[in-house]
Parts: structure tokens; sequence; C-alpha cells
């Protein structure tokens, strides 16, 4: 079940947790320039070595570790700074590592410090929760590094809530003393973790920080949609929606989908599950399909008097045009237009008429010269005629004013037949009254309840769960064709974007700071290759470059996070 | 199928010449106020249009075409949306000048292919330089041919640009235009037409003043959309030359859509052009739906099936009902018998509307000038009245005679005169006696006019008794005579007579004024289907789709859907419950309580028969369900992907829908 939510994740207390981070860093690299980064050099042979030992963590997490021996060497320097600044975030994050059943009691504590920053945790455990379920080694390994930061806690309470997980964590891991513990930790049972766990939040729960008044100020958090609770009317609506809409924060749960999952389904699995699951209702929706079909010869005539028919209603009505067009226009001449296909323009539709109806090799300047140019010829040859089929009419592509107006303008076409479906629950909005006028609609409703099965099938019209694999073969395959130095150059830039991930105003890494890295790794030798290398990639579309305000060159890769763990994920697995 | 096309055509047809009938009068004052042209200023015409923007396309269209055939050859459409700037303007203004200057002069084909060289560009001089050599071309051609063109137009013909939507022009494009086409108003006569839907005013906003004061602006005003309306409704519905009427819901639906929705009277046509296709699509006994002289043949040739709908039709069955059952029987089964009969009774009809649009129209001359119109200012709302129910059932109705015998001497003879006109110029031969009656009443009316003179000098000659006897007693007398006489007197003969004609008007309403619906076969010739015609022309495709997710068992008629109150089953298809349930969250959702609440949904509506085995290949269908569903609901609209928080998507309607 659900918990009931309240786990802001509140964007601000993220920022304050890694305005630090970034604080030491350029604070190591203002401080001790170049000597750091030697040391980073050397630790990094080091760390290579543990991780040989630990064998299946992977490259990243090894990055990782090793940014974590700077910061143990930052803390030498300056162990105050971080604590200052990280103590409104407390030690929330401990919560990440409640066992999967969880009390119920863990659940009510967990809503009393609703503003614990929950979502800081995500990131940190997303990057290996995978390899966690693989791996019983690296598992034990996770649980290790949470018990030692328990252990640390509860050995200097006063330090406990003001220290960041991820430097604890940070502290913890490289530490040769604390492996002894090792022990300790796998025998330790998840009791007296939990045990642990709730002492530690009694204490926080006693600390006052200002977030939390600031939470308690708000208004319950509402219930998940699971609990199902009537809201009650209150005030008018107006008041009602600038209530919603006014306060920033939104009040759901933080759970997420990498954590929840097992795995992902991609496009294939998918349609493959939904064509073993049965449909529901079947026999009902053929009666109501065959209801519209009787009205076939209905919309033909009425094509004829010069109406153009639009269909709603819930339900793919792709199934029933193509009934139509099978049963009724096979003599005829007519262009099917799928409009939910994501590349469709208005240009392609008038080119597919000029080129296939109209037998017309040429170019045109313009939509609106080759409308006229179809005009013309639609008005000279009046035994022309031209069934237009278009599939959703209000799909992202054509939903645009011009568009929509040289279609508007094509349909009122008198030997030009339009029939075309809406599927949006705001299509009507796209005609203002000149092109409905144009448009000279008949509205048919017809719900067919079928699922839209080609009309989501494409990668944008899909939520975050297939999102990117698409992106992601193609990155792949790109990456496969170039040398290995170039992958590592790409690497790099990934793994550095996928720190910074958390940052929305994120700029991109900078030229300068980029060779800088890809020179301590070894990658390249000059600016020169390194440019032309990322030529290269912005030939591939593999990254983007846009110029910050102060002139410097940022890097980007404009793929989304998920794709890119993914793709590292991959990576680390063909290395 | 043949006469509907016929009936389009025609309605058309109507609209266009009645369109251009109502603008004449523009022209014939552009026409004399263009010949005194001022200088430096360029004569412009605000033409007030009104809201019904999807109408002017045709008043502009009739607009060009009559001055193109009676002023200018030279005329121009501008639209706003063909015109971005000032180059775009020139460019389409140039190309639909020369264009028409093909049209006209059809030789000048060499000279226009020589100008159009010079499109490239276009520019003032350049058109001016094209006037001028077009100019030249038709003063110097042969005489004959400048006699031909100089009787249809005058020697330098000016050039007329209609800008068809000023509104949507872009503010810097008008006044460069303006501003630079007063700078050459000497070499061209240039006039401006302004097609305005909001109000004149919009023209001193759109431009400073340093720009209007470079016009010399004249107003129209346009006929109202309303007035162009209940010209067509007069033209259309309410004579008997379509056979085709519409009963009283769907006039009121197409009424109020008019009304409320847009004001376009093209809708209005296309509704009714609609109405005539349903109702010739759907009615089989619509073939009978034609001329009076075509009756008796269609009526012959109809098919034993045919005879069986007529049987069917409700108001026939009542018809038989009345009948003694002899000819009852007759009716039922005798095809021959039944033609005869619905031929009569056909023709009936016809000599039914003919009546009833003479004295509906003789009703609204009385009850249009009533205070407060108790029975509607328009006679479509009248028309409606009498299509719903009996109209003297109505208080309305009663309230309007109840005024109509208040009203003075004057205003009911000039009523009556009208009566008689439309009564006249209608066809009937009913009317005769009706008229003489009437005619009877007016004269009545005139020797009242002598009698009250004659009265009023009674009255006068007693006043002056009164003044005679100064006798206190004979006073008081007098008085309470006179008083007494007036009360006993209330009745005079202009009362009783008003009385009368009152009440003559009410017999003529109870006698014609039936309602359609009590006609027998009244089905073929009204179109009553008035749902049908709000769904295709007004439909509600939000609503469509809220009831198909909250109530499935609307379309899909299966027991198990069956639900109460606002609940939903269990077994609902997926979309519903994920609707369902997405109903319950604020502006974010997440993903992944979203997925749990749904599963525990499903998994209870599909007990749990599945073997733990098997639960992993069960979640894997589930949760597929769910992307599916979710997906769908995407493409709806509902919701978007959001990044404002992983793994959650913003909803994108408000409130329960």
């Amino acid at each position: 079940m659900s918990r009931p939510e309240g786990m802001r994740g509140s964007r601000r207390s993220l920022q304050v947790k890694f305005v630090p981070d970034e604080d030491v860093l350029k604070h190591i690299s203002d401080d001790s320039g170049t000597k750091v980064r030697k040391e980073k050099a050397q630790l990094s042979v080091s760390v290579k070595r543990f991780v040989k030992k630990l064998e299946n963590i992977s490259d990243n997490e090894a990055q990782e570790i090793l940014e974590e021996k700077n910061y143990v060497a930052a803390l030498g320097i300056c162990a105050q700074d971080p604590m200052g600044n990280g103590s409104n975030i407390s030690g929330g994050e401990v919560y990440s590592f409640q066992s999967p059943k969880r009390s119920n009691k863990m659940a009510e504590l967990a809503s009393e410090l609703a503003q614990t920053p929950e979502q800081n945790v995500a990131p940190d455990h997303s990057k290996c929760p995978e390899k966690m379920a693989k791996t019983p080694q690296s598992s034990k390994m996770f649980l290790l590094m949470c018990v030692l930061s328990l252990v640390f806690q509860n050995k200097k309470k006063e330090f406990v809530s003001t220290t960041p997980h991820r430097l604890r964590k940070r502290l913890a891991v490289p530490d040769p003393f604390l492996e002894t513990e090792s022990e300790y930790s796998a025998s330790c049972s998840e009791e007296e973790d939990e045990e642990e766990q709730k002492e530690v939040s009694t204490v926080l729960s006693d600390q006052k920080t200002p977030a939390k008044t600031k939470a308690a100020s708000t208004p319950p958090p509402r219930n998940s949609l699971a609990k199902k609770i009537k809201e009650q009317k209150m005030g008018s609506l107006v008041e009602e929606y600038f209530e919603a809409h006014s306060s920033s924060k939104v009040l759901t749960s933080d759970r997420t989908l990498q954590k929840f999952r097992k795995r992902r389904l991609n496009q294939q699995t998918l349609h493959d599950l939904l064509k073993n699951a049965p449909l529901a209702y079947a026999a009902e929706i053929r009666d109501l399909n065959q209801q519209h079909e009787s009205l076939f010869s209905k919309w033909m005539l009425q094509l004829h008097l010069g109406f153009n028919i639009v269909l709603y209603g819930l339900g793919s009505k792709r199934d029933l045009l193509e009934k139509f067009r099978t049963s009724l226009l096979q003599d005829s001449v007519h262009l099917v237009v799928n409009g939910y296909f994501p590349s469709i323009t208005v240009r392609s539709i008038l080119n597919s008429i000029t080129e296939e109806v109209l037998d017309h090799i040429g170019t045109f300047r313009s939509p609106l010269d080759q409308l006229e140019f179809i005009t013309k010829r639609f008005k000279e040859d009046s035994s022309l005629e031209l069934y237009v089929l278009i599939h959703n009419l209000d799909s992202q592509m054509l939903r645009g004013e011009r568009s929509q107006q040289i279609l508007a303008l094509l349909s009122s076409l008198p030997s030009i037949y339009l029939i075309a479906s809406i599927d949006h629950i705001n299509a009507p909005l796209m005609w203002d009254q000149a092109k409905l006028s144009l448009y000279n609609w008949l509205w048919y409703e017809t719900t067919t309840f079928n699922p839209y099965v080609e009309e989501t099938s494409y990668e944008n019209s899909l939520l975050v769960q297939q999102s990117g694999s698409l992106a992601l073969s193609s990155l792949m395959h790109v990456l496969h064709s170039l040398t290995l130095n170039a992958r590592g150059i790409f690497r790099l830039l990934a793994q550095h974007q996928l720190e910074k991930k958390d940052n929305p105003s994120y700029p991109g890494l900078s030229f300068q700071d980029f060779y800088q890295q890809c020179r301590e790794a070894f990658l390249v030798n000059s600016d020169l290759t390194l440019r032309a290398q990322l030529t290269e990639f912005r030939d591939h579309k593999l990254i983007r470059t846009k110029r910050g305000a102060d002139g410097v060159e940022y890097l980007l890769i404009p793929v989304d996070d998920s794709t890119l763990t993914d793709f590292l994920e991959k990576e680390d697995e063909d290395v | 199928q043949q006469i509907q096309e016929d009936l389009n055509k025609q309605l058309l047809d109507n609209l266009v010449s009645f369109l251009s009938r109502s603008h004449s009068d523009f022209q014939e004052k552009t026409t004399e106020w263009t010949c005194r042209m001022k200088f430096r200023e360029i004569p412009t015409a605000a033409l007030v249009l009104g809201v019904n923007v999807t109408d002017h396309d045709l008043t502009f269209r009739g607009l060009s075409d009559v001055l193109q055939d009676n002023i200018t050859p030279y005329v121009a459409l501008l639209e706003a949306k063909d015109c971005p700037g000032v180059k775009n303007l020139m460019q389409k203004l140039m190309g639909q000048l020369m264009n028409c200057d093909i049209d006209v002069d059809s030789l000048e084909d060499e000279d226009c292919v020589q100008v159009s060289q010079n499109r490239i560009r276009c520019s003032m001089p350049s058109l001016i330089s094209w006037y001028e050599s077009v100019t030249k071309k038709t003063d110097s051609e042969t005489p004959s041919k400048k006699r031909n063109s100089s009787s249809r137009h005058w020697q330098s013909p000016p050039v007329v640009v209609i800008f068809k939507d000023m509104e949507s022009f872009t503010t810097k494009v008008l006044q460069d235009f303006i501003v630079i086409s007063s700078q050459h108003i000497h070499e061209l006569p240039l006039v401006l037409i302004f097609g305005i839907a909001t109000s004149p005013m919009i023209i001193h906003r759109l431009l400073p003043h340093s720009v209007s004061s470079l016009l010399c602006i004249e107003l129209f005003q346009s006929l109202s959309c309303k007035e162009h309306l209940s010209t067509i409704i007069d033209k259309l519905l309410l004579t008997s030359r379509f056979p085709f009427k519409l009963g009283e819901k769907v006039l009121q639906v197409l009424i109020n859509i008019f009304l409320y929705h847009d004001f376009s009277v093209q809708n209005f046509i296309k509704g009714f052009q609609l109405c005539i296709v349903e109702h010739f699509y759907s009615q089989p006994l619509s073939v009978l739906c034609c001329h009076v002289v075509d009756i008796k043949k269609r009526v012959y040739s109809l098919s034993h099936d045919q005879c069986e709908n007529i049987r069917r039709l409700p108001s026939f069955r009542r018809y038989v009902e009345k009948q003694e059952s002899g000819k009852q029987i007759e009716l039922l089964t005798n095809d021959s018998f039944l033609k005869e009969e619905a031929e009569k009774l056909l023709e009936d009809l016809h000599v039914y509307h003919e009546n009833y649009v003479s004295i509906l129209r003789c009703l609204h001359v009385f009850t249009s000038s009533l205070p407060k119109y108790p029975l509607g200012k328009q006679i479509r709302e009248l028309h409606c009245a009498c299509l719903e129910n009996r109209v003297w059932e109505t208080e309305e109705y009663e309230s309007s005679l109840q005024l109509a015998r208040m009203l003075n001497k004057t205003d009911l003879v000039t009523m009556l005169q009208q009566c008689v006109e439309i009564l006249m110029s209608s066809s009937g031969k009913e009317f005769d006696k009706t008229v003489g009656k009437l005619k009877e009443f007016l004269t009545q009316f005139q020797n009242l006019e002598a009698e009250a003179s004659q009265e009023r000098d009674v009255s006068v000659s007693s006043q002056k008794e009164l003044q005679k006897k100064t006798d206190l007693y004979h006073l008081q007398k007098t008085l309470l005579e006179l008083k007494e006489s007036r009360r006993s007197k209330k009745l005079t003969k202009f009362e009783m007579l008003r009385f009368e004609v009152v009440d003559y008007i009410d017999s003529l309403v109870r006698r014609y004024l039936v309602p359609a619906d009590d006609r027998t076969l009244h089905e073929i010739l009204y179109f009553n289907a008035a749902t049908v015609l709000r769904g295709h022309l007004n439909a509600a495709p939000r609503t469509a789709l809220h009831t198909a997710l909250n109530n499935p068992h609307w379309y899909l008629k299966n027991q198990a859907l069956k639900c109460d109150g606002g609940g939903i089953s269990n077994k609902a298809p997926d979309i519903c419950i994920v609707y369902k349930l997405h109903l319950e969250c604020g502006r974010l959702i997440n993903l992944v309580d979203w997925l749990e609440a749904f599963s525990t949904v499903v998994m209870a509506a599909e007990e749990p028969n599945a073997d733990a085995a098997s639960s992993d290949q069960v979640d894997d269908i589930i949760h597929a369900r769910f992307i599916r569903a979710v997906s769908e609901l995407e493409l709806l609209g509902f919701i978007k992907p959001s990044k404002q928080k992983t793994d959650h998507v913003a909803r994108l309607t408000w409130g329960g829908c």
C-alpha cells in the first residue's frame, strides 16, 4: 500500500544540499589547485584497487568514490563548512534504507516528518538499486554503508542530524578501519536497524527546523489516490482553482518508478502483453461499432453534399475509418493521413496531394502557393474528386493555427471530401468561427471504446515508462562506431551531466572544464582533438552546444537522465 | 434527392441575391460619393458589418461583384492573413488588380504580361504606371470598345481596395499603406473600403490622427444579422413555395444556435440544409414532400410498402380512428383507396400552409405593435408559438387579445388595411370571404367616424346645456346623469366594432393556425428530429468523453457495468478506472501510486483465482494495461508528463469536470 504521502520533495533543500558540494569542490580546486588534482589521480589508482576488490561496483560508483576521497581530503581542510550548511536537511535520508516491509509506525513517523527531503536520496539510490538486487555482495555493501552511518550517528550524537548522508557515506566507505566492522553489519538484523532508525528519527523530530514549521502551516496533506477521500466542496470554484494553483508545492508521494519496478517494459513486450490480455466487453464494443458502421452510407451522402464529417468520442476511431475506407472508398481516389504520426506536416499532406493525386512534379514556395495550385486544379477539372481521411486531426503536429487554416481551406473545396477524427478534449478550441465555417463540419459521436493502439504507439506519445528506448538504442549504435577514446569522452560528459541532474538550471559543462577533465583522463592531448571529437558528436546530434551569457561554450547531452543512466549501465556491461 | 439538391441551390441563390440587394444602397451611395473625391484625402468607406464574421465573405463577394459590374473593373479584396507586411499587401493588391484587368479586357493580354513582369518590384510607382498604361489603353482603344467600356465605367475608373477584416490587419501595415497611397492619390484614384466587425471607433483606435486625417471616411451600417435572419425565415419558411417545413423544436434549435452561438446566417442555412438532408434521408415517405403539382403522380407510384409506411404514421392512425368503421377497413386494406385519401390529405395540408402563412402574418401585424410584445416582436417567435401548440390556449395570446381590445382606431384601421393587403396577395381562395368581411369592418369604421363627429356635436350641445342651467340641483342631476350614461354607454359603437374585429381575428386564428402536429400526414413535410440536429451541429465532444469515461454503461450495454450513483464498478474498462482514480488527485499525480491503486482495483475485479506462480505474469499484464490506459488519457488531453518531479504526470483538467 502506498503510505500516506507527504514526503515533500523540496527542491529548495535539495539545492541546499548541493551547494556545499560545489562549494567544497571549488574550494578544493581554488585552494589546492593542481596539487589536489595530482592527488586525485593518485587516489583514483588506489580507488581502482578498491574497486577490483569489490569487483561488482560500477565505474560510476568508482568515480563517485573518487570524489568522495576528495571530500575526505577537503573535509580535513574545512570540515566545519558543509556541516553548517547542511544542517537544514538533517538525517532524513535514513528513511531510504527502510526495509521493504515497513511497519505502520514507520509510516506514521514518516508523515510526521513530512518535510524530510527524501528525494535527496532518490538519486543516490537510483544509481545502483538494480545492482543491489542482483549482486548480494554489493547489497551487503550497501547495508554496510547504512549501518555504518548509523553507528557513526550513535557514536557522535550531536553530529548526527547535521551530517548529510552523502557525506557520511563518503566518510564511511573508503575508511579502512570501518571495513573491519563489516561482519558486524552483516550480522546486524533488520529489527535492530529499524530500532536505530527510530531512535534517530525521534531525535530528529525534536529539532524544529524552519522548514518544518512551514510544513506545519500548510494544510494537511492530501491523501493519495488509493485513499479516495472525497474532497468536500469549500468556497467557490474560483477560489479553489487559485488555491490549487497558487502553491508551487504539490503534495504527492515521492515514490518513483525506478524504485518500484523490477524491469522496464519496452514497446515490443508491452505490445505482446496487451495482445495477450483479453479485451473486455468485446461483444458490446462490436455492437457499438456496428451501430456506427450503419451510418456509412449516410456519411457518404453528406460528404457529397458539401459537408465534412468529424468524429469524436472515446476510443480509437481508426478502425472505424479504415472500415469506411475499405467498404466505400475502394474505387475512388482517397488519401489517408495518419495525424498521430509524429513527423506528419501539412506540407507532406499537400505534397502527397499534388504528387500522388495530381501527378505534379515540382516544388512550391509555400504551402499557400501549393494550396492555390490545388484549388486551381480542382476547380478546372470538376471530375476530380478526392476523399481525405485524417486520423487525429488534433494531433500535435496538425494542431497549429496555420496548419488548421490550410486544412480548412482545403476542406472547403467542393470536390474534396474530408472525414476526420478528433480525440483531445479541447480539440474544438482549435477552430475559430471562420475556420468552422470553412470546415463545414457535421459532428458525429462515435464512441468506440477501442484501445488507441496505433495512436499511442509512437515514442513521444508515451509516458516515461518507455521513453528513451529509441534514443538509447541510437545512442549505443552511434557510440559503438566510435573510437574508444571518443566513447570515453562522451561518457565523461554523460557522467558529469548525471551528477548535475538535480540542478534544474544546469547549463551544461563548459568547454574548458571538459577539456581539463579529458586531459586528466588521458583522453585527449590537445584542445584541437577534443574540438574535432565534439564536432563529430554534434554531427550525430549526440550533444548540443550553446553559448552562455559569459560567452563560454557549454556542452549538453539532449537526452533525459534516465536514458543516460541506462546508457552508462549498458556501457559498463560492455566494458 | 434531386429535389433536395434543387432546394439547396435555390436556398443559396436566395441568400446571395438577398445579400446583394441589401447592399445595393451602399453601392449607390459609393458611386455618387466617389465622384466628389477630395484632395489628398483617400475616400474611404467604413462598412460596419456586425459580428457574424463568417457571413462577411459572401457579402464582400457580392459587393465586389456589383462594384465590378457597375463602377470600376479594378477591385481588390484583401484579407489580413495574406498581408503580414506592406510588401505582401502590395503584391497581393497588384496581383488581384491585374487579374481583374484580364477579366475585363482580355484583349490586353500582352500588356498585362508586360506589366506582370514588373511584379517583382511591387511598389506604388509601378502600380501607378500600370494604371496609367491601362487607362491610356482603354482611351486609345477602338471607338467601339471605348464606348463599350465607358458606358459601364467612367473615364478614369477608381481603384477600389477592400480590406475584408480591418481589425486583424496590423496597425503598422495599414498606416504605411495609407500614408503611401495618400502620396499618390493624384495619379491613382484610390478608394478604400474597410470591413469592420465591431464598431466604427476601431478606425480611430487603429490609426493615429495623422493617418486617419488622410482619410475621408464615410460610415455605412449594414443590416444587422438578425434582420438577415428574419428575411431568410420569411423567404424560406413562411412561404408555400417550399413544401419542406421545420418542426417547432428544430426551428428553436436553429434559432438558438444563431442567437447564442455565432449570429451567422450561413450557419443557419447550413443547419437548414442539414435538416433537409436528414429529412429526406431518414423519412421514407419524404418522396411525397414535393410541390402540389407532383403529388398526384407520386402518390400513385407508391409501392405497397410505402403505403404500409403511411399507415404506420401516428398522425394517420389518429385520422383513421376518427373515421367510421367501413372507411377504416378500406383505409387499412385497400391501397388505392388509401392513395386517394392520402392525396386528398396532402393537398389539404398544402392549402393549410397557404392559409396558415397568411393568417400568421395578419396575427403578426396585430401582435407586433402591442406593448410588451406578449407574443414576440419577430414573426419567427410567433411562428414558433403557433407551431408549438394551440396558440389560442396560451396565456400570452389571451393577454395580447386583451391588449388588442384596447387599441385606438387609427391603429386598428391601418392594421386591418395591412391584413387586407396580405390576404389579397396570398393565393388562397378561401380568403375572399375573409377579405370581404375585413373590408366591411373598414367601411364600418369609416361610418363610425362620421357618426362620431355627429356624436361630438351632441356632446358639445349637452355641455352647452350644462352651462346654461346654473341651478345647483340641476347641475348635480345632470352630472349624475352624465356619469350614469357614461357607465352604461361603456360600449360605444366604436368599441363594439373593435370587439367584433378582435373576435373575428380570434376566430380566424382558431381556424387556421392549428399547430401542424395536429394535421394528418404532417410527418411527411415536417422535420422534427431536433436532437439529431443538435448532435450534428452543436456537438459536445467533452460531454461525450465524460459520459464514456464516467458511465461506460451508457455505451456498452453490459449488466456488469451497471452501477448506481457516482461510483464505478471495478469491472469497467481500464481507461475508465484510471480516469476515475485520476480524478481523486491534485495537480500532480504520482505514477507509482496510480499504478498501485489501479492494480488493487483490477485485482479485486479479477478474483484471486490466479495462483501465486502466475502472479508475476498477471502483474506484467496489469502493468501493461495501466500503461496503455495512461497513454490513452494523455492522448485525450487529461494529463501530460511533468518535469517537476520524477515519474509524475500533471493533470490538465481541473475539478471533477
